[in-house]
């Protein structure tokens, strides 16, 4: 084979396997991955799928018996309907009630449970400002 | 001060502009004086931000409420150390930060450069300069450092304590220091572009940046791991999060680019390839700062939304858009000089790397950008966790770590038969030994670990092998003794032998890597004290309940620590202590009172940790403060009718009604909930960063400007003769 067709044939090869791998990503990703969802976007969830769910956790909600937690996830702004989310293992240090959080979770009857190890809590950069000082 | 600081930052935007123009004039009509003007502008640029930067630290260290910046991310009660920290926590202070390395960066090259690469250089000053107009922009119209308190209160809000960690210090100047490194060849890149001098000149002159911009990112990396692993309470070093993805996209293709830069000195190959690897490494780095900066990505370092999305997109876009179009532009200079011989030789090693570490960058960027992705496709959000990105990452790491053995061994050009039976008995023999070691010893169970070991002792066989190679060389040649000779060889070709303990390092690290995530053992349990119980083959003792109520320097009440001291048995061995404790911090949210602010605050975790080289034990507790809780709100009463007690009084009462709480505690223990984990061999990738970087300072060392002696004909012939002999 003349050296020119060989290298042709050769970026030909090489292509096709890029394109290849490329498609597995790209299926794989929408296949595998879990829907981002808001409480309000939950009304229509199904048994058996994972969500991500992301929400700030509700005021006077959380609580905890051993490694069980139990608290109410609502919108970002706040707003919303409830969802109450039962979680095991341990929360992340920043878990505050009206922290934002993300949790993979599985609908069970009519709550959700909690993916184990999934529970993320938002950072806050800043704490809210302090008017007077104490 | 606050006045002086904001003139600083427009004054530094206003000699960016000026350099910019002279720059660009000087190259245009070819007058000398207008070129080192432009030069003499990024210093000055440099010069400027560093006063501006004095400014912010003195107000930090000085707790001056009267700097916005200060009052919302220090106070008084915060230890020095993260005082001086604290104004790379902010979203102001940290663009102050990356702008001041940027400028001192430039600089550096710049007078590096100063009498070679004239052609090339102004354009370079310009782009540079041109980064830094934007981001002094972003400091002087929208994200201003220097905005004032009229009425500046007594105490500021604090730092947020999972920050007070000490690599929190070096952690974020380190990932500046390396994103804007990254600027230098992407800069010069476009200077050789413009100009269409696309030799090998241009890389050999930033190449010492390059390699800085990977040594400090590796760095910065490494130490983001570290203090994840130590701080957070979860035991994990990576989460494929989109901030940590961020500084791992712009290390891949850099990695890349210094590879396959040797390909273009060598044989004056690839320079379409290097050109573009570069414009990408430098527009990720950009990307990296915008993902962090702006908030478009869910993430645990959400930086909240901020007002910068679209001033870097538009950066974003013109960055590609004109790399692009130059690279397009000019591709009759970039022209190869050779064709690839073989695919049994190094270069096609190099390129193979090439692919593979930009494959890793590809499913990376994919992975982080899947939302975004998503949701312009099918109008949901959706994202993708950690085993999406586990199962593309493993092979192509293995890959990789298979490559970084076969490169140094194959020759350049063709390998023939003899140079491969020479060149990898030895190092196949280790990788197939390890193999059937590890099956032997009942290692079994995870076929990516298994083949990751066999892959790295291959690599540690190789690099073993070409360093027994070319100290025993230079005993023939020197007749020296082994140490001196091993030290002369290495000093003698720093870029290489550099570059091979690197490899070796990486190795080392994908061990710990492969181990510590396939025979990890994690366990969440409740104890009380007294209680035991068993991980792996530790048996952990909950021995008794520890609390303490910490003041701070000046006095005031920093945090309350609630933990534990845990007795640790390993098999039939001495048992050992470890503590680890939460921390609270409290609130400065006015509406809860002073003693539940300390429960409802920030609280960090303190990790006992028991590292050794074959294995890590890890202890996390999580308190259980509900038995307090009756008596947390009964104080809070207390405090609530008690309306004219003096500061002092109140400060010495908090204390007293905290230390109370303490000791109940102590008296009455609930149950624990503590997080154990035993995972083999994570200090190996502690060991291996520091493997890595040793590599790293030895190929960046500077060479002496001494002129190296050519060796002699008789010298050179005695060396073969006994190279043979190997």
């Amino acid at each position: 084979m003349d050296p020119a067709r060989k290298r042709t044939t050769r970026l030909v090869v090489a292509l096709t396997c890029a394109l290849l791998l490329a498609c597995a990503l790209v299926y794989t990703s929408f296949s595998a991955s879990s829907e981002a969802r808001q409480p309000s976007e939950l009304a229509s969830a199904q048994p058996g799928q994972t969500y991500q769910l992301t929400g700030r956790v509700a005021k006077g909600s959380w609580e905890h018996e051993g490694t069980v937690h139990r608290f109410e996830v609502v919108d970002r702004n706040g707003g919303g309907p409830a969802v109450a989310v039962t979680y095991e293992g341990s929360v992340p240090d920043p878990f505050r009630e009206g922290r934002e959080i993300v949790i993979d979770v599985r609908k069970q009857g009519t709550g959700f449970v909690g993916q184990p190890d999934s529970l993320v809590t938002k950072c806050p950069s800043k704490f809210t400002a302090e008017p007077k000082s104490s | 001060m606050l006045e002086a600081g904001r003139a600083c930052l427009i004054l530094a935007l206003a000699i960016c502009v000026y350099g910019i123009g002279a720059s660009l004039y000087g190259a245009r009509t070819g007058q000398r004086q207008w070129v080192a003007s432009g030069r003499r502008a990024a210093y000055a640029l440099a010069g400027v931000l560093v006063i501006a930067f004095a400014i912010l630290e003195s107000g930090f260290i000085r707790s001056d409420f009267s700097f916005a910046l200060v009052q919302s991310h220090s106070s008084s009660t915060t230890p020095l150390f993260y005082r001086m920290t604290a104004p790379w926590s902010s979203q102001e202070g940290s663009l102050l930060l990356w702008v001041l390395m940027l400028s001192l960066w430039s600089s550096a090259i710049l007078f590096l450069t100063r009498r070679r690469l004239r052609e090339v250089a102004p354009y370079a000053t310009a782009v540079l300069l041109g980064f830094g107009a934007f981001f002094c922009a972003l400091l002087v119209f929208l994200e201003s450092p220097f905005d004032g308190l009229a009425n500046p209160p007594a105490e500021g809000v604090g730092l947020n304590p999972l920050l007070r960690h000490p690599s929190m210090m070096i952690h974020p100047p380190m990932l500046y220091s390396g994103y804007t490194l990254f600027a230098v060849p992407f800069a010069f890149a476009i200077g050789a572009l413009v100009t269409r001098r696309l030799g090998a000149d241009w890389i050999r002159s930033t190449r010492p940046f390059t390699l800085a911009a990977w040594f400090f990112l590796g760095i910065g990396i490494i130490l983001g791991a570290r203090w994840s692993y130590s701080e957070l309470g979860w035991g994990g070093y990576w989460a494929w999060d989109p901030v940590e993805n961020a500084s791992l996209m712009p290390w891949l293709t850099g990695t890349a680019f210094l590879h396959s830069v040797m390909i273009q000195e060598k044989r004056g190959m690839l320079k379409v390839w290097n050109v573009s690897l570069v414009l990408a490494t430098g527009t990720l780095a950009i990307l990296g700062t915008f993902l962090v900066r702006s908030g478009i990505l869910e993430s645990i370092h959400a930086f909240g939304a901020s007002t910068l999305g679209v001033p870097f997109l538009v950066l974003i876009v013109a960055m590609i858009g004109g790399s692009i179009a130059l690279v397009a532009s000019r591709a009759e200079s970039l022209r190869s000089e050779h064709r690839l011989d073989s695919l049994l030789s190094r270069e096609a090693a190099f390129l193979l790397n090439n692919l593979v570490l930009v494959a890793l960058c590809f499913v990376v960027f994919w992975g982080t950008f899947f939302p975004l992705i998503s949701e312009a496709v099918t109008g949901t959000e959706a994202s993708v966790g950690p085993p999406w990105f586990n199962r593309y990452i493993t092979p192509l790491a293995l890959i990789l770590v298979l490559l970084s053995g076969i490169g140094p061994l194959i020759a350049w050009r063709r390998a023939t038969a003899a140079n491969l039976r020479r060149n990898f008995t030895f190092p196949v023999g280790a990788g197939v030994v390890t193999l059937l070691a590890c099956v032997l010893a009942g290692v079994t169970g995870n076929v990516g670990a298994l083949l990751m070991f066999s892959f790295a002792a291959f690599v540690l066989g190789a690099v073993g092998q070409e360093l027994y190679r070319g100290v025993r060389a230079r005993r023939v040649m020197a007749r020296e003794s082994v140490p001196r000779a091993f030290l002369a060889t290495i000093r003698r070709n720093r870029g290489r032998y550099g570059g091979y303990l690197i490899h070796a390092g990486v190795a080392v690290m994908f061990v710990g890597v492969a181990a510590s995530s396939a025979f990890q053992e994690q366990r969440l349990v409740q104890l009380r004290p007294g209680q035991t119980e068993r991980v792996d083959d530790y048996a952990i003792t909950y021995v008794k309940p520890s609390s303490r109520v910490v003041p701070a320097p000046n006095g005031r009440l920093e945090r309350i620590d609630l933990g534990a001291e845990l007795s640790v048995r390993r098999g039939g061995g001495k048992p050992e202590t470890l503590t680890t404790y939460k921390s609270f911090f409290p609130s400065t949210d006015p509406s809860l009172g002073p003693i539940s602010r300390f429960f409802e605050g920030e609280s960090t975790s303190e990790v006992g940790l028991d590292a050794g080289l074959r294995r890590d034990l890890w202890t996390a507790i999580a308190p259980d403060i509900g038995r307090l809780l009756p008596r947390i709100e009964e104080g809070d009463k207390v405090f609530a009718d008690a309306d004219e007690l003096t500061p002092e009084q109140r400060g010495a009462f908090l204390g007293e009604a905290l230390r109370g709480l303490s000791s109940s505690y102590l008296d009455s223990p609930p149950p624990a909930t503590f997080r154990i984990i035993a995972s083999p061999l994570v200090t190996w990738i502690w060991l291996g960063a520091l493997i890595v970087f040793a590599g790293g300072l030895i190929a960046m060392w500077p060479t002496g400007t001494r002129a190296r002696k050519p060796a002699d004909a008789a010298q050179l012939a005695r060396v073969a003769r006994e190279l043979q002999r190997v």
